[in-house]
């Protein structure tokens, strides 16, 4: 086990030995970080997948040609020039395929995917077993190696991250209006095709520049998963641009300190895990968009629709009560609640074990119900904002009685005093601001008979 | 060219696995989830590692469940964090994949002191080789791949045979077939295991390259052909077959032409059905690039008013 000097060294990049690799996988993680994000929002996430193994015969045809030129064959320049070429022929086959037939984009992507993948396999085995060069190397490009990076493959690497973040950000209301309406960027005269290619362009040299540090298949997590990490904390492109850069370098720069420190782990699968691990918390607690805030969220929501369900139908039964004359607060029958909506007898007993836990109603005898001071009060209150939504709807949206009721039950809950003084004006009813106005359909279906 | 016994054994085995993957393959395709069969065969690594890891050996029965139940377990991934996260289809699988594919490399690595497990082997397989590992059936010698593929094979023309109708509704219009009472989950799911079981099965015999071209180009290329889900099967599977004789005939030519000993012949049928996809894009009696040109060029020259057009 590394001590925690060595730790402290190797995150803090003043190891020699490691600190190139760990910038290097940073900064491939920010540049990753801010094009995928592009990519996400136009839902083509896979292209990084699909782009990543068209690159692969670039890799073997490059090295052939290298050796048959009389150089070593494993000059990283030469060979991600390669892979380049061959991303670019991938991309221009997709483009191609999805102009010119009825085939979607996933299909397009799988067949470069395949097919470019098995000729790069085959050209792959052929140099092999070319005479007097060894290949042995080549395979790094597919699961990656950090650990033979030199100090011009770093500047490479660091000079495309660099240039691939900057472009990002000069076309981000290109981008942003390419990724939202294509067709109105189209329309307003945005060369839409052009800006494609740039932004596939892009992810072409963010793929080719991570081939030698995490490898072809990785590569596309960092294309995909600091993105969509980044989707569940904002609802807005540029801090999302920000959190995906955030969440991107992070993923490299632990990644590969981590594999750096223990000789076992590959940085490329480490730095995987890690931007996966940071996935799964966003996913789960990110406050604006994660599962469970939203879980909580939702669960108030229905608790609050529940309880305003529930003294609705209450004040209702005393109104049918109350017959002609003033609704009072008295007690009446469970069986007259349940008869009100369709709540089942296990549903409605959560709901009035809530509303007694909040002390809106009590139990005045057994079977027997009474409202509280506060729940008769909340009552009217819902019963008003029920009845005032239902006669705008009549007057204003020309709606029939027998048919604002449904429509009443779903808005009520989010109407806001702002919203119910503004009704109370257009209604211009004296009257309404001080009592519940009655119903204007009947009260279905009404209390017992 | 130096045919063989060994050979024929070879594009028997390829053309069992092509068109095993072409049938479920097609109905991927009409469901816009492709990129799926290139997501489960990453995906399956760690399954085969833990498997291996447990039990010491290759190509055992366990290893076969562990990586079918890695691929289960890609599609109902995908599937939650598609529906709870609220994400892009393509992206969870993107983050599914690539995640189980990490910790199938971590755990490759880690176990590579002390037991013989090639990550290359897995992914590219040795179709070459499947020949030599035989098993007796009947008083004749099969090689074990062809058997098992020939038993996927027939597995799944079972389920498509039987359950055609549900697959093809819930394929073109899944909510009027939940509404008529067919779980489109259900088939989904159904669908994703046939697709991982398939996989896997090709995949430890002749390697995962095969699987991800055979269940996507065969497809699209019967697409290009036909409106007819029917014939879309059946056009598939003849593309599929060609694919593999055409691939590895060229596995033995080509190399030959550029000076090199040998190649894979999964690459080659991989380059192989993509040139037949693109022989149907070009020349496809219907929607062909080619077929369009010259029958756009036959109508424009011809100003003369039309006269009898009462037939059409």
């Amino acid at each position: 086990m590394p001590d925690l000097r060595e730790i402290v060294e190797v995150l803090l990049l003043q190891n020699y030995n490691t600190r190139l690799v760990v910038l290097s996988t940073t900064l491939l993680g920010i540049a990753a970080g801010l094009v995928g994000s592009f990519l996400l929002l136009r839902k083509r996430s896979l292209m990084g997948d699909a782009l990543s193994h068209a690159t692969l015969p670039g890799v073997a045809i490059a090295f052939a040609a290298m050796v048959a030129l009389g150089g070593s064959g494993k000059s990283l320049p030469g060979l991600l020039l390669g892979a380049t070429l061959s991303g670019i022929a991938g991309v221009a086959t997709m483009l191609v395929i999805r102009h010119t037939t009825r085939l979607r984009d996933d299909v397009a992507m799988g067949f470069v995917l395949s097919v470019f993948f098995g000729v790069g396999v085959a050209s792959l085995r052929m140099v092999q077993s070319m005479p007097g060069a060894s290949a042995a190397g080549l395979e790094s490009f597919i699961y990656g190696k950090t650990a033979s990076m030199v100090h011009a493959d770093f500047l490479l690497i660091s000079i495309v991250a660099g240039l691939s973040s900057l472009t990002c950000l000069v076309f981000l209301k290109e981008f942003l209006l390419l990724c939202f309406d294509d067709g109105f960027a189209a329309s307003q005269g945005w060369p839409t095709l052009f800006l494609d290619i740039l932004l596939l362009t892009l992810v072409t040299a963010v793929t080719v520049i991570g081939l030698q540090s995490v490898g072809l298949i990785l590569v596309i997590a960092f294309l995909i998963t600091p993105p969509t990490a980044a989707r569940f904390w904002t609802q807005r492109l540029v801090p999302m641009l920000l959190i995906a850069a955030l969440i991107g370098g992070m993923s490299g720069w632990l990644g590969a300190s981590l594999s750096a420190l223990t000789p076992q782990l590959p940085a490329g699968a480490v730095i995987v895990i890690v931007a996966a691990a940071l996935f799964l918390l966003s996913m789960l607690f990110a406050p604006v968009r994660g599962v469970i805030p939203r879980r909580v969220q939702q669960g108030r929501l229905r608790r609050k629709v529940d309880r305003q369900h529930l003294l609705r139908a209450a004040y209702e039964i005393l109104e049918v009560q109350a017959g002609d004359g003033p609704v009072v607060n008295e007690p009446f029958p469970l069986a007259d609640l349940l008869a009100k909506r369709s709540w089942s007898p296990l549903q409605l007993r959560r709901i009035l074990r809530i509303a007694r836990h909040e002390d809106h109603l009590e139990i005045a005898a057994p079977g027997l119900i009474r409202l509280s001071e506060s729940g008769y009060g909340e009552a009217s209150r819902a019963t008003r904002n029920h009845r005032l939504w239902e006669t705008y709807l009549i007057q204003y949206a020309d709606i029939a009685p027998s048919h604002v009721d449904r429509d009443a039950d779903m808005v009520e809950h989010i109407l806001g005093a702002k919203l119910v003084r503004q009704l109370e004006t257009y209604l211009s009813d004296h009257d309404l601001a001080h009592r519940v106005p009655p119903s204007p359909h009947p009260l279905e279906p009404s209390a017992r008979p | 060219m130096n045919w063989t016994g060994f050979d024929t054994w070879i594009v028997i085995i390829g053309a069992l696995c092509a068109a095993a993957c072409a049938l479920p393959g097609c109905f991927l395709v009409l469901r816009k989830m492709s990129m799926m069969g290139d997501a489960i065969s990453h995906a399956v690594l760690p399954g085969l590692a833990i498997a291996f890891l447990v039990t010491g050996a290759r190509a055992s029965v366990a290893m076969f469940i562990g990586a079918a139940i890695a691929g289960v377990l890609t599609a109902l991934f995908t599937q939650w964090i598609t529906r709870f996260g609220n994400v892009d289809r393509g992206a969870a699988m993107g983050i599914v994949f690539t995640t189980l594919f990490a910790i199938g490399l971590l755990l490759i690595r880690q176990a590579a002191d002390h037991v013989d497990l090639d990550p290359g082997c897995v992914l590219y397989g040795a179709l070459e080789l499947t020949p030599l590992d035989t098993v007796t059936l009947g008083g004749i010698a099969i090689p074990r791949a062809a058997l098992v593929n020939g038993i996927v094979l027939l597995l799944n023309l079972g389920i498509i045979g039987l359950l055609y109708k549900e697959l093809k509704l819930t394929s073109f219009d899944p909510d009027l077939a939940d509404t008529l009472g067919y779980s489109s989950q259900f088939l989904h799911y159904l669908l994703m295991t046939m697709v991982a079981v398939t996989t896997v099965a090709a995949f430890e015999s002749v390697g995962s390259i095969i699987v991800i071209a055979m269940l996507i180009v065969p497809p699209a290329t019967a697409l290009l052909l036909t409106h007819d889900l029917l014939k879309m099967l059946l056009i598939s599977v003849a593309a599929a077959v060609l694919a593999a004789v055409c691939g590895h005939i060229g596995a033995l030519i080509v190399p030959g032409w550029f000076g090199f000993e040998s190649t894979t012949t999964s690459g080659m049928i991989a380059l192989a059905s993509g040139l037949i996809f693109a022989l149907a894009w070009l020349f496809g009696p219907h929607e062909g690039i080619v077929t369009k040109w010259r029958r756009e060029a036959a109508i424009v020259p011809e100003p003369a008013p039309i006269t009898n057009n009462s037939t059409t």
